[in-house]
């Protein structure tokens, strides 16, 4: 196959992000294009349809599902209350009457004089859709939603829990190799986004939940620890609606990763800026992995020479790669050749290589589907 | 037009790799030509799957000079040996495959039925739902919101039965109001196959909500099941709606000959028709990187399940919270830190196209295949089974038997042939080393023949077999299936490893095998052997517990298996026993380099 490696991650110092915000159904676009707006400035709003309760009329007025209309003082679209009368019997001379009392507040869906049940739905729950990024509308999807846009710093990790949130980074490590330890983690962290070096742990996390810090980026975590924290294993790997207090990013994978160099100064380099993060990801067709953005306030003259990130055009003499399979794992080094036929590896498997040499100087030979590029 | 065909191009839009192969008639026979791939380009920023398609019929192009294409059209009029092709064939399992939920009265028999109908068609079943699966109407209603399927099958109620309980579930879906995956503007296909009385009471409650095709019971009386009229509307809805509204579909289904069949619905069908052909019992895997597919023909009935999370590369994660770390680390023929399992484990999800370059990492791999395969073929065991609540006629003879309705259909002692297919068994380093996986995942018993598909071709022949079914046939035999043998696995078991449990005479001498070892002899895919099979006592090798078989028994490339480790089969417990086994199996079969 002509395109047999992974596409990296992306991780750029400045570049055009534009995100779409939806309404789950049809409701209302608070914004128009060119406004600015904030992270947390609501851009749409609508309302969800209650819940519904299917309640069996007939069964608890001990009629037939067919006779049911001779019995019902609401009728399909009628608003109720909370113990209001929905049905009764006649009973004896007005006396012995046995009545259906409403279990909520909402309306009656339909009736069915098949089954004889009632469909009672709940009433109407607000969604509202924010800005999630400091930026400007672009673009109105009418009656659901709309586009907004910044130039800003962009970091994609590799896989992540917890959903959209708002912070400053702070840097807690010196180097990428560094981990993040307990005593790192104070109470003036509270709201703030940290940023760690090769690799999180479970008490540390804990700490961070505590102090209400609301983001973690890192290289690595134990999957022993992520099993902890969640209370189950992973099975497929669609996350971001884990409600533990706290987003994670991880840049590298699991075990214990430095970050790479590049995504480490570049979150040096922000520190004390307001990100937007994400830990959702999706690892099927379509992949979706956790991201940082980091809108940039005043782009200068660089907004003009970057354009939305291009779509890199494969592997060539020279491209920076990461290796991202044993037993190079994690490191990064430069394509010295590609040959085109397939080559034996220990594994007795014939498959496309490349020839690299790493950072250390130290020449592999890497199947294809085991590296990276890594993209700007 | 069956005659005709010279010249055959097929494609399979997988969920990453699109697959091109070209199928020509050369002195006479069907072979297979060539085959190209690209990755499938259904999502961004492509979104148009003919994109792919177009990639990889260009590599066929390449790689046999032949033109195929003109423009970004298929050549469809075979002009000469080097233009054009007769017929255009596809599946597809691109965006997730068909994703159904399905419905019924009662959970262990009309809503089990549907789920066999929809099964059979290819579809992923996200959900059963029945009157009497326990939860509460308000549950169920959230389930259908929650899932958005592609589709749902309603059913329920023999013929002439009470209506109220499927008018009741129709009711909780007429609520549950559920939106389609793709599309915000279109209504969710609910096909309905049950009670016919039913079906005006059916109409007038789902006619507005959602689009309603009605179909023949599927379960007009309790002893006896009529699937095929609702797997022929899933076909049609899923053409209709579901790849209708897929990016760059409607553009595909207007190329090929025949509608486009789900992937695994054309694995199936070929399955079932070299059943019918050799008049056996067989059964296929498809080991994927998302899901894992059993399919199954005992007793003339097809059988098909899908594990939508086992897998090996998105899925491998569900596979480690399914069977546990433990089931996966006893097939390591090593000792392994826990932790540092799982992480290879969570690297794999994450980085799902990468591959073992060690050997460590290809025994780590193909551990974990284990599981998934075995884990796949348990649930299709507990679905292929015979119907439930049906009375049954028993003479004196049969009192003795005390056989259950319901029970599993799945004989392995009876079972003719073993295939597999997919990324794990199709491209394994070494063929023995996917016989070996296939043995311990499904244990086969007594004579099993194994076969592994060459390139994984299969459903490509599948949706051929809808057009000529002799040519997919032949193609199959020729090109597709790799023989690689024959498995002969005893019955019982013994106190202790080592005693005398099984011999093989032939022509060239006596081969024996002692209880908890296993051997490998020789014999080529086009060699015959006269062999007479004998075990000890306390095992037996044939259905009658036949002690002794004489047979012409044919070789592969792996040759014959002789697998003396009992069954059930059990590995010790203890690690540096387990260990000192697995090593011993390795080395006795010749499954690793330096083992």
């Amino acid at each position: 196959m002509a395109h047999a490696y992974t596409p990296g991650l992306k991780v750029a110092a400045g570049t055009l992000i534009r995100r779409e915000r939806r309404l789950p159904l049809k409701g209302e676009v608070l914004v128009s294009v060119g406004d600015e707006v904030k992270g947390d400035t609501i851009v749409a709003r609508t309302e969800l349809p209650g819940d519904v309760q299917p309640l069996n009329l007939a069964g608890l007025l001990g009629v037939a599902p067919q006779d049911l209309d001779g019995y019902l003082l609401k009728k399909p679209g009628d608003t109720i209350k909370k113990d209001e009368i929905i049905a009764e019997t006649k009973g004896f001379f007005g006396l012995m009457k046995t009545q259906v009392k409403s279990p909520l507040n909402g309306t009656i869906e339909s009736i069915s004089t098949v089954t004889g049940q009632a469909i009672l739905r709940n009433p109407p729950s607000p969604v509202e859709v924010d800005a999630y990024i400091d930026g400007k509308v672009v673009e109105i999807y009418k009656s659901e939603g709309v586009s907004v846009e910044t130039y800003a710093t962009f970091i994609q990790g590799i896989f992540g829990i917890g959903g959209e949130t708002k912070g400053i980074i702070i840097l807690l490590v010196e180097s990428p190799k560094d981990h993040l330890t307990v005593d790192m983690i104070t109470p003036e962290l509270k709201g703030n986004v940290v940023i760690g070096g090769s690799l999180v742990t479970i008490d540390v996390i804990r700490k961070a939940v505590e102090v209400g810090c609301i983001g973690i980026v890192t290289g690595g975590i134990w999957d022993y620890d992520l099993k902890e924290l969640l209370g189950y294993d992973i099975g497929v790997a669609i996350t971001g609606s884990e409600e533990k207090g706290i987003t994670i990013i991880i840049t590298e994978g699991f075990g214990e990763m430095p970050m790479a160099d590049k995504t480490f100064r570049l979150l040096k380099k922000n520190e004390g800026k307001k990100a937007s993060i994400n830990g959702a990801t999706q690892i099927r067709a379509g992949v979706m992995r956790p991201e940082l953005i980091i809108p940039i306030v005043d782009p200068g003259n660089s907004k003009k020479s970057n354009k939305e990130i291009k779509t890199s055009k494969g592997l060539e003499i020279g491209s920076p790669i990461r290796i991202i399979r044993e037993p190079h794992f994690g490191k990064i080094g430069k394509v010295t050749a590609l040959p085109p036929e397939l080559r034996v590896i220990e594994t007795e498997a014939k498959v496309r290589i490349l020839e690299a040499e790493l950072e250390n100087g130290e020449k592999v030979i890497v199947p294809r589907a085991n590296v990276e590029l890594i993209e700007e | 037009m069956k005659d005709e065909l010279q010249t055959i191009l097929a494609t399979d839009c997988g969920s990453t790799t699109t697959k091109a192969i070209l199928i020509e008639k050369i002195g006479g026979e069907y072979r297979l030509v060539t085959r190209g791939e690209a990755p499938t380009t259904v999502e961004a920023p492509f979104e148009d799957v003919t994109r792919g398609v177009l990639n990889a019929v260009g590599e066929v192009e390449e790689l046999t000079g032949k033109k195929i294409l003109s423009g970004e059209k298929i050549i469809k009029s075979r002009k000469n040996d080097k233009e054009g092709v007769d017929i255009y064939i596809s599946t597809s399992s691109a965006g997730g495959g068909l994703q159904m939920m399905v419905a019924g009265v009662v959970k262990s028999m009309t809503a089990e039925s549907a789920a066999r109908a929809a099964l059979g068609a290819g579809a992923i079943v996200m959900e059963t739902i029945a009157s009497n699966d326990g939860r509460l109407p308000h549950q169920k209603i959230e389930i259908v919101r929650k899932l958005r399927p592609d589709m749902i099958l309603l059913s329920g109620g023999v013929d002439g039965g009470t209506i109220s309980h499927v008018a009741e579930l129709a009711e909780l879906i007429g609520a549950a109001d559920p939106r389609p995956r793709f599309g915000m503007g279109y209504k969710l296909p609910v096909i309905y196959a049950g009670n016919k009385d039913a079906r005006d009471v059916v109409k007038k409650i789902l006619t507005e909500k959602a689009d309603l095709a009605i179909v023949d019971n599927l379960r007009p009386v309790l002893e006896r099941e009529n699937l095929v009229p609702a797997r022929n509307k899933i076909h049609e809805q899923f053409m209709e709606h579901v790849m209708a509204h897929a990016p760059g579909y409607k553009k595909l289904m207007a190329w090929t000959d025949v509608s486009i069949m789900p992937t695994p619905g054309a694995v199936g069908s070929l399955i079932h028709y070299l059943a019918k052909h050799e008049g056996i019992s067989a059964m296929g895997v498809d080991i994927g990187g998302a899901t894992t597919d059993v399919f199954s023909v005992f007793e003339d009935v097809f059988n098909r399940t899908v594990s939508a999370n086992l897998g090996m590369s998105y899925s491998i994660s569900n596979v480690l919270a399914e069977t546990g770390i433990e089931n996966i680390t006893r097939w390591i023929p090593f000792e392994i830190d826990e932790k540092d399992l799982r992480n290879r484990i969570r690297n794999k999800m994450i980085r799902p196209t990468t591959i073992p370059q060690t050997l460590v990492e290809l025994k780590i791999e193909q551990a974990i295949a284990r599981e998934a395969l075995r884990l796949a073929f348990f649930q299709h065991k507990t679905m292929a089974v015979g119907l439930k609540g049906v009375q049954q006629e028993r003479t004196i003879s049969d009192t003795f038997a005390q056989a259950q309705t319901g029970e599993t259909l799945v004989d392995m002692m009876g079972l003719n042939i073993l295939i597999g297919s997919g990324g794990a068994l199709s491209h394994a380093p070494r063929r023995v080393q996917s016989a070996l996986m296939l043995i311990d995942a499904f244990l086969p018993e007594g004579l099993t023949r194994l076969g592994v598909d060459s390139i994984f071709m299969m459903p490509h022949l599948g949706v051929l077999a809808e057009v000529n079914e002799d040519a997919a046939i032949e193609v199959f035999y020729k090109d597709c299936l790799v023989p690689l043998g024959y498995c002969i696995a005893p019955i019982g078991t013994a106190k202790t490893d080592g005693v005398p449990c099984i011999r093989i005479k032939s022509d060239d001498g006596e081969f024996s095998v002692n209880y908890g070892d296993m051997a490998r002899i020789p014999l080529a895919t086009d060699e015959k052997k006269k062999i007479i099979i004998e075990t000890e006592r306390g095992f037996y090798i044939g259905p009658n517990k036949e002690r002794r078989i004489e047979m012409e028994i044919s070789g592969g490339v792996v040759g014959i298996i002789v697998d003396a480790r009992g069954r059930p089969f059990k590995l010790p417990a203890e690690t540096g026993k387990r260990i000192d086994k697995l090593t011993s199996w390795l080395k006795a079969l010749q499954v690793y380099p330096n083992t």
